[in-house]
């Protein structure tokens, strides 16, 4: 079996196990609902079922776990997403957007839109109410990555040891900035902040998942027609500019999608870390680093592995939850170490 | 149309007074150069003479400080690059990617400028990996090749991106020493390639430090020296003791070669 066929496999696999996760996390939680009953819900609303389901059962569905599955996978699918395009950009299988910085600055963004964007933002957030938090965390996303790529990048590439330092840097100086909005929030502020920092995909309502659909679904297809590009742009930057290619046209429009893709989902469920790294690397073990396939194929994963994270951020303590930053970065930071175990003579 | 038709010259690369400064460096000072369609022209010159810098400047990297360069008369900055890499294409020196494709992904890249269907594509691919000798490692990893078995998946990339002759104009193809990492058998088994490939039509600049290769390969032979072009002729005519000596500083006594005729340099 080639590569070409065992990626469709990869892709239809994932595609169909999807949903299945996806019923997982809307039935776990403190009252747990059986599938048939979630499906017989689903029906109804849909008007394709006349029996009533159970009232508290629907509820539970529709306002509370619903809106949490989705979250979970345009979070999740961007993060993996953006992760994977990144890794491209930089040419290195390291690069992701909380390591270098970018999940940071963007979370630098939305702590000074929730603290500012009450004062002296108002008379400008007036027009934007409930775009606020998403824009200042984009701008911030932005900044950080712009900011680490210019730092890395020389005309040879891009390293890693400057890449991940120029990370460190900017993570600094966005926790100092954190810190400083700690310090001036008041307490409704701080919680809605400290939720935030440790990621929480409970905190959306519908209409800001309408919102946040709407920049990351056209996003990832977007990065899918790119993914011919970023194949030839890990050739080397003059070597897709022989292939055809306009390479400064396509790295900002990546950068800036990224950016975008990084910013929304922080500004919609916090700072989640390992996602990006994580799942693009695993794809890449199971069907290579073509990104027709990898693209594609991380969304899926990323959807998945965020749902799953999230479900035993819920299970492991009930009734209470534990943040699902602090699951991502269990399973992912271990993770981490053994890929930098692994490559560290080629790091340095 | 008719203007290219009736400019029906076999000139596809024209470099008229080039010069190349980076910083307060002058890399290359006032170079012409002229490639004809089928003609393997090779550029020798010591290191640091702008061998390199020659190719960046007709690809258009390195800015230039002044004169042209023409691709199929047309200059430089006129093509846009997607029409110029169907025509245009160049092997670096060296590259880099830590991804493990597959060789024969790697080759399969090389169409990506080209508007033409999977199927040929994947035909075109499976000839240039058997012109240079890598149909066997094509499942491999680029990842686990050695240096040479890298170069020559490069070369088969490279001509699979302009593996079509185009409607208009010649094909020209860059080849940035494309046989330093290479053993005997395939040094020439490239330069065989590179042959070909301009008997096809195709007009071949290649950058070489082995004069004797050289010598049996090209047509033409032209050598930078100081970024200033010093000599540019036949290689019977350039490969002599006193141009060795004045290029690249080396006491060296030239033979015919016993069967093919041509000049073979031996330093003394």
């Amino acid at each position: 079996m080639d590569r070409e066929q065992r990626s469709r496999l990869f892709f239809v696999g994932l595609l169909a196990v999807l949903p299945v996760v996806m019923l997982l996390s809307v039935g776990s939680g403190p009252i747990t609902i059986p599938m048939a009953d979630i499906i017989d819900i689903l029906l109804h609303r849909l008007g394709l079922n006349s029996a009533t389901p159970d009232i508290q059962q629907q509820l539970v569905v529709e306002a509370i776990r619903l809106p949490r599955t989705l979250i979970g996978v345009l979070v999740g699918s961007s993060l993996a997403a953006c992760g994977a395009v990144m890794q491209g950009l930089f040419r290195n299988p390291l690069a992701d957007p909380g390591i270098i910085g970018v999940s940071s600055g963007a979370a630098l963004g939305a702590a000074l839109g929730i603290v500012l964007g009450g004062t002296w933002l108002a008379s400008f957030t007036e027009l934007f109410q409930a775009y606020t938090v998403s824009v200042t965390a984009f701008i911030g996303g932005f900044l950080s990555t712009l900011l680490v790529y210019r730092i890395g990048t020389t005309g040879q590439g891009t390293s890693v040891a400057t890449m991940l330092l120029a990370g460190i840097a900017v993570s600094a100086l966005s926790g100092a900035g954190i810190g400083l909005m700690n310090y001036i929030a008041d307490d409704t502020m701080l919680r809605s902040m400290t939720f935030w920092q440790m990621g929480n995909l409970a905190n959306g309502n519908w209409s800001a998942i309408i919102v946040a659909a709407s920049f990351l679904i056209p996003l990832q297809l977007i990065f899918i027609t790119r993914a011919r590009g970023l194949n030839a742009l890990l050739l080397g930057e003059s070597e897709a500019r022989h292939l055809g290619l306009n390479v400064q046209k396509l790295k900002m429009q990546l950068i800036m999608l990224t950016a975008i893709g990084v910013g929304v989902s922080v500004s919609l469920a916090g700072m989640i870390g390992f996602v990006g790294l994580v799942v693009p690397h695993l794809v890449r073990l199971a069907i290579g680093p073509d990104h027709r396939w990898l693209i594609p194929c991380s969304s899926l994963l990323g959807a998945g592995i965020l749902l799953l994270a999230d479900i035993i951020a819920r299970l492991v303590i009930t009734p209470a939850e534990l943040p699902i930053g602090i699951v991502t970065a269990l399973l992912g930071a271990p993770f981490f170490i053994t890929m930098l175990w692994q490559q560290r003579k080629r790091i340095l | 149309m008719s203007m290219i038709a009736s400019a029906s010259t076999d000139e596809c690369l024209r470099v008229e007074g080039i010069s190349i400064e980076r910083g307060d460096r002058r890399l290359i000072s006032d170079v012409d150069l002229s490639l004809k369609a089928g003609e393997l022209l090779a550029v020798l010159g010591p290191n640091g003479a702008g061998k390199s810098t020659l190719i960046r400047a007709i690809t258009g990297e390195y800015p230039l400080a002044s004169g042209q360069v023409l691709l199929n008369g047309k200059p430089g900055e006129q093509w846009d690059t997607l029409h110029r890499a169907r025509q245009l294409s160049v092997l670096p020196q060296s590259s880099s990617l830590s991804f493990a494709f597959s060789v024969r992904e790697v080759v399969l890249m090389g169409r990506t400028p080209c508007d033409s269907s999977r199927e040929y594509n994947e035909e075109v691919c499976n000839q240039a990996l058997v012109l240079t000798d890598v149909l066997h490692l094509q499942n491999r990893s680029y990842t686990q090749l050695s240096g040479g078995e890298r170069q020559r998946v490069h070369l088969a990339r490279v001509l699979a991106q302009i593996w079509d002759q185009p409607k208009h104009g010649h094909r020209v193809l860059l080849l940035g020493e494309p046989t330093s990492a290479l053993d005997p058998k395939h040094q020439h088994q490239t330069l065989t390639v590179a042959r070909n490939f301009a008997k096809q039509g195709a007009g071949v600049l290649v950058i070489i430090h082995d004069l004797n290769l050289a010598s049996q390969y090209a047509d033409r032979i032209v050598m930078l020296k100081d970024g200033r072009k010093c000599v540019d002729g036949a290689p019977e005519q350039v490969l002599t003791a006193d141009i060795m000596q004045q290029v690249f500083d080396i006491k060296t006594s030239v033979i015919k070669h016993p069967v093919h005729g041509y000049p073979m340099v031996i330093p003394i």
